[in-house]
């Protein structure tokens, strides 16, 4: 018993070793989505590119899509546009742009000057979707299945390597558990 | 004129400065300002994660400043508005997880530390008692060698 006691503090460091190991790595600032699994919220807002065509939530139904929030005040989004074009050109995917507490006119003039990647841009100038989707900062993109649902979120830029590695295996279980 | 000038600048400066401080929030009764302090303290930025979201410039805190006061307004509970903003930025967001299965270790941990801590000082305290006990109780045969043992010493010094 004694010399059990002994190896207690060992025992007590590789415990904690293991514990504290699982969080090396993880980045604390990116934060899995509360709606994983739900529902988009409902929203009606329109268009950016025509304030006479309303958008809802059937826009994100149908097919497996991301949803990509940005806003021109937002010097990452601006790092990632290169990459959603690529995206959008070269693997062919549909992305839905949320335009996110900006201005119509400079978001149109974003677009005209770096290139569309969207199917179709949200106008939420107010932020109500964002809030409604748990946006806490742009860049972040939503992958959601045929039915609407949210099935990840991803927290900042989108690269090559975020694409093949984290979105691509989820849209492929998306597009096969549908 | 002149001597009034400083003192009209004063005081439009400080009405300025008290415009700043002061809430943007007009509450009908004081229990709804008090629920609302409560709430945004209780609160977690999720964009700057240490700050909760009463002290916390971020817009996204703005945002859910105007929404506990929207519910307030509203006659939402606090539950309820703790509750609308987990399900859409997740349980971080709160200071104290709610006490559930899931959690109740986490709850539990300081209990379990203070109860360890407890049976530690008492062993400790138990054991040294026992051995005190033991020391000073000698058997008639260990005393016997003990006055030989100092004897002898005493021997050897005056020699």
């Amino acid at each position: 018993m004694k010399r059990f006691l002994l190896f207690l503090p060992v025992l007590v460091a590789l415990i904690l070793g293991v514990v504290l190991f699982a969080g090396i790595g993880k980045d604390p600032t990116k934060l899995e989505s509360a709606l994983i699994g739900k529902q988009v919220p409902a929203f009606n807002l329109t268009d950016l590119h025509d304030p006479d065509v309303k958008l809802d939530q059937a826009l994100l139904k149908g097919k497996v899509q991301l949803l990509n929030v940005w806003g021109t005040w937002c010097p990452s989004c601006r790092d990632e546009h290169g990459d959603l074009m690529w995206l959008a050109r070269e693997k062919g995917v549909s992305i839905i742009g949320l335009n996110y507490k900006d201005d119509r006119a400079d978001a149109l003039v974003w677009l005209d000057r770096l290139g569309d990647p969207y199917q179709a841009t949200i106008y939420d100038p107010k932020g109500t979707l964002g809030f409604d989707l748990g946006v806490y900062g742009a860049p972040e993109t939503f992958v959601i299945d045929a039915r609407g649902v949210v099935r990840y979120r991803h927290v900042g830029v989108i690269n090559e390597k975020v694409w093949e590695e984290t979105l691509l295996p989820v849209i492929n279980d998306a597009r096969e558990n549908g | 004129m002149f001597r009034l000038f400083p003192t009209l600048l004063f005081v439009l400066f400080s009405a300025v400065a008290m415009a700043e401080v002061a809430d943007v929030y007009e509450f009908d009764a004081a229990n709804e300002e008090t629920r609302f302090q409560n709430l945004t303290e209780e609160l977690r930025c999720p964009k700057c994660q240490n700050q909760n979201i009463a002290d916390s410039d971020a817009p996204i805190s703005q945002d859910m400043r105007d929404e506990v006061y929207r519910m307030i307004q509203g006659g939402a509970s606090d539950e309820q508005i703790m509750d609308a903003l987990e399900a859409r930025f997740g349980e971080f967001i709160r200071y104290k997880p709610k006490v559930e299965k899931r959690t109740i270790l986490l709850w539990a941990t300081p209990a379990i530390a203070v109860f360890g801590g407890f049976l530690i000082v008492a062993g400790v305290v138990i054991r040294s008692r026992r051995g005190a006990s033991q020391a000073t109780a000698l058997t008639a045969e260990e005393k016997v060698r003990a006055e030989k043992i100092l004897a002898e010493s005493n021997q050897d010094k005056s020699t």
